[in-house]
Order: structure tokens, then sequence, then C-alpha cells
């Protein structure tokens, strides 16, 4: 068995951390693991994306087109980019926050309508929440990323405590509370959307 | 206990238990995070070095001093440092010294693709390549055994996806080294003709010698299941064809120069077919067609890019991956400036100016793309300078009272300054702008001379860019903040216009600094006309949302650059447009 997850997202929106806390749990689980990061000039607000493998296992640390179980994306137009990635039966968890990007910005794109309907129709099984609220009321808008790391928990069998256990282990102390605030609402809103 | 660790990481911890004492770099993605790791050892003494030539000899200076050394640069870093390394070849070591070098297959980060087991071979050096960062930190402990065994410089070739992945990794315990004696050996330490024709001799020996190591060693290693297929691969490609070929036999090449024949043959005469997978160039390839036996690589396979196991599986299989699809293409999201980065002023003064901009490399190269776009050349670090006097001699110096050169302070400092000194000494009249934002941003902010303090963050002399600018010769030295969009727009005309070379520093810390203002996010308020001049600033903080203008709380850091464009007084106060 084999777990394939993809965080993708747009620079400076906290993936590097997520896709930590997912590798942290799957080696609590005892798995063999890979995480594959993005360093460098596309941290500079450009379209991100992480890959998390775990199972017995694991070679390639990239995920090929078309073999991700789940992607979490945080943002809507890069949840489209990505979706090729998409298992057949795959889900994908998407954050409904939409950043414009620069060629947006300037004039010479447009943002895409209807992004989320358009993942829908293809008939991928997807499910949106507003994370950036939630990260705002559990206190800090840049806890997105962990809002965004609940909702995925709740959506997998690991046991709740090997994820709290991986937020103590690579959320810096001074953010713990905030995160972990942030993390029991994610969960907690996946599980009311069962 | 097993951890999981980047393959940078790795690299370090394996140079921590090897027992190194010196590790001189300089920084570049995707090698970075290998010395940022390396100065969390208080065992190990470690620096950033201005540039890569300097920080190799000091490793080299290091291992003759009878130390363990290391020196970790991305590809195009090795270009710099190639002059010690081809001699570094001939001399030998004293301490063991690794070389670490990491390419950048697919330029995630980089301004090319070279492929640097190329640079192994012509310097005559072995080179090693780990697939995960397990081997990442038992291939270099290895090297520096390799290295001191056999009198040479050993280079470890990382990729993006190696230096970039986390995997899990076993920890040792540190071996402390004594060093080595130091002798005085003029044969083996002083390269002039008659020395180096010897240890010419000695290189090619030494070649041979390894050669005969790669036979049989345990960085090459046999995997036999099916005789159908036999795939020869090496590094991050080895992973990608395990999962396209699950039931072929393998041949795993960890020591990528000088490459076995013997085993390869061996290997390809057990198999029908053998494919060799790797990516940029054909180096295995090549080997294995010079030795008479029949491959398939780059015939089917590209030399540009990295791989992926859906490309590899429709160029061998010809099989297609399931997808689900839309149909129609996203807006690419390139990178950009950050909300608050000091370079948007720059740019906005030299595109409302119409300069032409010899550009350099940095977070500033980013001014390139819309809407600042006011960036016309980039070749590698440190050309902006020479390139603008170039373009001087050759079209006058009427023309070049239009062209400025950008440069970042890290920049200049590891290969701009040589720049100037060309153009003062050969009579120019460039205007040369140092975009000093106080640090190295656009590989993670590592400090450098300009900067005041050392890699462990203490606090040492720091460079006098203005005084350095003097002494080298230039009298027109200013030093103005790029935020005061009109003065920075007097200085720049003022010293494009004089006769004679001229500095200005663009001065401003980056705004990911701690130390950097940070203010209240701006609102937009209801004199907004919609006129979206602030949006030819290109921040990312700044778009139209429902029709209207409107900043991103999230992103602003109230720089207030956008206030000082708006004619209308519509940006600040409390109240969001209506
Ligand atoms: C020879 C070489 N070494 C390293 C790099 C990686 N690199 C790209 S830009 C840069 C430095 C940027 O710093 P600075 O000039 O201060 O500009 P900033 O990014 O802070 O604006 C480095 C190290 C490179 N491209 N080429």
């Amino acid at each position: 068995m084999q777990s394939n997850i993809m965080i993708v997202g747009v620079g400076g929106q906290g993936t590097l951390l997520a896709s930590r806390i997912l590798g942290d749990v799957a080696t609590q689980l005892g798995c063999d693991v890979k995480v594959s990061e993005v360093h460098g000039m596309s941290q500079r607000g450009g379209s991100v994306v992480t890959y998390v493998k775990y199972g017995d296992k694991v070679y390639s640390p990239v995920i090929a087109e078309g073999e991700a179980d789940i992607i979490l994306a945080f943002e809507q137009l890069e949840a489209y980019r990505y979706l090729r990635y998409l298992k057949k039966g795959g889900m994908m968890l998407i954050n409904s926050q939409k950043i414009n990007p620069m060629p947006v910005i300037t004039g010479a794109a447009e943002y895409p309508q209807d992004i989320i309907d358009k993942i829908k129709n293809t008939s991928a099984e997807i499910i949106p929440i507003d994370a950036l609220s939630l990260a705002i009321e559990a206190g800090n808008a840049k806890a997105v990323n962990v809002v965004l790391i609940g909702l995925l928990a709740s959506r997998t069998e690991i046991d709740k405590g090997i994820w709290e256990s991986a937020l103590v282990s690579c959320v810096p102390p001074k953010f713990l509370e905030v995160n972990k605030k942030a993390f029991e609402i994610g969960y907690n809103k996946g599980m009311a959307l069962k | 206990m097993k951890r999981l660790m980047l393959g940078n990481e790795a690299v370090a911890r394996g140079a921590y238990e090897a027992g190194v004492l010196v590790v001189s770099s300089y920084p570049g993605t995707p090698s970075t995070e290998i010395t940022e790791s390396i100065a969390k050892y208080d065992e190990i003494y470690s620096e950033w070095a201005p540039n890569e030539k300097v920080a190799l000899e000091v490793a080299i200076g290091a291992s003759f001093g009878g130390a363990r050394a290391m020196s970790c640069m991305k590809h195009v870093g090795l270009n710099v440092a190639s002059d010690p390394l081809y001699t570094a070849s001939y001399t030998g070591v004293g301490g063991g010294l690794v070389v670490c070098v990491a390419d950048d297959q697919g330029m995630h980060s980089s301004q090319n693709e070279q492929d640097s087991r190329l640079i192994a071979i012509s310097a005559k050096v072995p080179m090693l390549e780990p697939s995960d960062s397990a081997e990442c930190k038992d291939y270099v402990k290895k090297a520096f055994d390799l290295s001191e065994k056999y009198d040479t410089p050993i280079l470890i070739r990382l990729s993006t996806r190696v230096s970039h992945s986390q995997s899990l990794v076993d920890e040792c315990e540190r071996e402390e080294k004594n060093l080595r004696e130091y002798v005085k050996d003029t044969a083996k330490n002083v390269m002039m003709p008659a020395m180096a024709m010897k240890r010419h001799h000695y290189v090619e020996k030494r070649l041979e010698d390894m050669r005969t190591l790669a036979e049989d060693c345990e960085f090459n290693t046999v995997e036999k299941k099916s005789k159908k297929i036999g795939v020869i691969s090496a590094g991050i490609a080895y992973q990608y064809a395990k999962e396209v070929f699950p039931d072929a036999s393998f041949l795993k090449l960890g020591m990528i120069n000088p490459l076995p024949s013997k085993l390869i043959k061996d290997f390809a005469a057990g198999v029908e077919k053998v494919y060799v997978i790797e990516e940029l160039e054909p180096v295995i390839e090549n080997h294995c067609k010079i030795l008479g036996i029949e491959v398939s690589g780059k015939d089917i396979l590209p030399n540009i890019g990295e791989f992926n196991v859906a490309q590899i599986r429709k160029a061998v299989f010809g099989e297609d991956a399931f997808s689900y699809k839309i149909g129609e293409e996203p807006p690419i999201r390139p990178p950009v400036m950050c909300a608050g980065c000091p370079h948007r002023g720059t740019f906005y003064v030299l595109k409302k100016l119409g300069l032409i901009v010899s550009g350099d490399i940095g977070c500033y190269t980013l001014g390139a793309l819309a809407p600042l776009a006011s960036m016309d050349t980039c070749v590698c670090m440190g050309a902006s300078i020479g390139m603008a006097h170039g373009m001087e001699k050759a079209r006058g110096s009427e023309f070049s009272k239009k062209v400025v050169s950008v440069i970042g302070d890290s920049t200049f400092l590891h290969s701009g300054i040589t720049g100037l000194i060309d153009v003062v000494y050969n009579k120019g009249r460039g205007t040369v702008i140092i975009l000093d934002n106080s640090i190295t941003g656009m590989t993670g902010h590592q400090d450098n001379p300009a900067t005041g303090f050392t890699i462990k963050g203490e606090p040492t002399k720091s460079v006098d860019l203005v005084k350095l600018c003097h002494a080298v010769g230039v009298d027109r030295v200013r030093v103005a903040d790029p935020f005061d969009l009109e003065g920075f727009e007097k200085v720049v005309k003022e010293e494009i216009s004089a006769d004679e070379p001229s500095v200005i520093i663009a001065k401003r810390p980056c705004a990911l600094l701690k130390t950097a203002f940070r203010g209240a996010a701006l609102r937009i308020n209801n004199n907004c006309k919609s006129c979206k001049i602030c949006m030819k600033l290109g921040c990312p903080a700044i778009s139209v949302v429902d029709g209207k203008v409107r900043i991103d709380p999230t992103q602003c850091t109230g720089c207030e650059l956008c206030v000082r464009v708006c004619r209308f007084n519509a940006i600040g106060g409390d109240d969001d447009a209506k």
C-alpha cells in the first residue's frame, strides 16, 4: 500500500509546513516516506507543489500525473492547475480562496470562472472549504495551512493523536496554540461535512 | 533512530559524522541548505565565502592544512570554482576534500541546465551520485575516505529532487579526525609546469585505479530480476525508473566518474534489452556505446528538463496516464517580487525613465517580468556591469547614457566588483545601481560580506560599499532610497548624464527581514477613481476584485509605495471603497 498526497498552492501560503506535518505523521506510522519540497525562486509567490508519499517502500519522491490519492489545494487556480495529477477516484480538498497571479493582475489573462463547479463536472470528488475564514476564526489568517491539514486528517484513517503530536514537533512553540485551534477547526469542519 | 531529512541536511550530517572541520560555500539553489545545516554544528567551522571560487580555495587550503574540508555550490557555481577544481585534481589533498555540486534539472531556480558530470569528467575528478537522503549521508562519509585513500578531491553530484526531498536517515556518532600533519611538499602542492606535468601522470594513474575500483565497489550495484529488460541508471533518475520498471533487472551506478566497463558489459550480456535512464546529457549512454553495447536512452527520452514517471512510461511503453481534464489552460503563476520589496521602487523608476537595463541575478531579476518589465539582459552572476560596459564600447557613450546596470549586494561582491574595476580602468562612463537590500535574498536570506554578520549570526566587519567604490576609482557614489520615488529618479537622471563612471546604492532592507519595516495593511478609500496606476507597481497585494481595486490585507506590508504613486489620495484611511 502506498499513499500519494500532493499539496499545491501559492508560494508564501505555508505549504512547506503542511507537507512537513504530513511527513512526520507518516514517519510515526512506521512507513517509508518521501517528501519533495520546493525551495528557491517559486517560493516568491509562484505556483508551488509538494509531494508526500508513504508506504512500504517509496522510490520516486515525485507523484506522477494521474497518481495522487489526495490533492490538498490551498487556492482555487492551483487546484485547477494540478487536477490532472489526481488518480481516478481520488479526492481533492480545496480552499476556496482566490489569489490573483500577476498575469491576471496586469490584465494579460483572466482568472477562470467557476473553477469549483468545473472540477466537480469532471466527476472528481471534491470538498471545498473556506479555510481562510476558518483560520481567522482560529486567530491567525496565516494558519490556513493547518486548517487544511485538519481537514485532511478528518479524511484519513490515521489516529488523531498522531496528527497532534506531529503538530507539536513541526510548529514553533510560539505558534502552537493558534495552530492547535486551527487544526481542530479544520478537523471538525471535515467531520461535519461527512 | 531514523529521521526524515532533506538530501541537503543528510549531506551535512554525513560531513559531520565524517569529522569534517572546515566548510566554505556560496549559496545557490538547490545546494544552500547543506551549508545552512552545517552551520548548526559547533564542531565544524563554516562560512559563506563571497563566491564559489573563494569557497573552494578555502576548502583546498583547509585540506592542505590537514583537515577534512568541504565546499558546496549549485551547478553554475562550479563554473566559477572550476579554476581551482581542475588544478586541485592535480595536487590532490591533505585532509579529505569533498565538493558538493547540485544540478537543477528542470531549471526550477537557475539560468541554465548544465550537467555537472561533464565537469567531473573533464577535471578528472571522481564523482559520486546519491539517489536519496540515506545515500547522501552515506556517500559523503565514504567520499572523505576515498579522497584520502586516492589523494583526490571527490565531487558529490546532487540534483533538485535529491537535495530538496526528505527521506529517512539513520544518524550515527561523529568520528573525530585528527589534523593530518602539515608537510611542505612543493612537488605536489606548487603547480608550476614541471611539477604539474608529473602530477598529470599521477592523475591518469589515479583514474585507472579508480576505474578498477568502479568495477567492484559498494556504490555500483546489480539487482537481478527479469532477463527481458535491464535498466542502467543513477541518482534521482534511478528512483523514477524503479517505478516504471518494477520487474526489470537494474544496474544502479552510484559512482558516475569513472564509470565501470566490465560491470556494464556483464550486466548488458545478461538481459535482452538495455535502457539507460539518465536526465540531461547521455553520459552513461555514450559510455555504453563506446563499449559497443546497444542501448536505448536519448532516442526515446529528451536531454532537456527533468524526467517524471509518466513521461518515461509513455516513452517506453506508449502508455498514457489517466487524467481528469477541463480543457482550458489555467493562467500561469510566475514568481513575483514580494509585497513591500525594495526592488519595486527601483524598477518603477527605471521603467518610467525608459532606460536599457543591463541586469543580473537575484530577486531583482523578477524586474524583467510584467508589469515592471524593465530589465533587458541577464546572463550570469556579476555580468551586468561588464555587459553594460561592452554595450558602451560597441555603441558609444551617448547610447550608454540610456543604459544602467543593476546588481544585488551579494552579487556585486560575488563578481560585480571586477566589472566595476574594468569600467574605471578602461575609461567607461557607466552607471551602476547596487540594489543593497542588506541580504542575499533569492536563495533564502544568507548573510554576505556587506551585512555585518557571519553565517553563525555573529557580528563582523561589513564591507563599506561606498568606500569600496571610491577605492576602485569611482568618484560619483551616491546612496538613495528606492522608495523615495522622486528623489531616486532625480539621482538616476543626474548620474546617467555624467561623463564619468557612477554608482548609486539603492538602500532599503528586504521586506522579509525581521528588521524590515512592517506597517498595518493599507486600504483603498472612497477617493479611488479606478485609474489603476497603483497596479503598474506589480504588487501582488493589489488587484481588482469584483471590478474594484483592492489591497489584500494578508499580503500588504504597509510599505506605502502605492500611496506615493496614487494621484487621488485614495490609499490609506480606514474605509474600504464601497
Ligand atoms: C554562480 C552562481 N552562484 C550562485 C547563484 C545563485 N544565486 C542566484 S541570485 C544569488 C544572490 C542574490 O543576492 P543579491 O545579489 O543580494 O540579490 P537579492 O536576491 O537579495 O535581491 C545567488 C546566490 C547563481 N545563480 N550563480
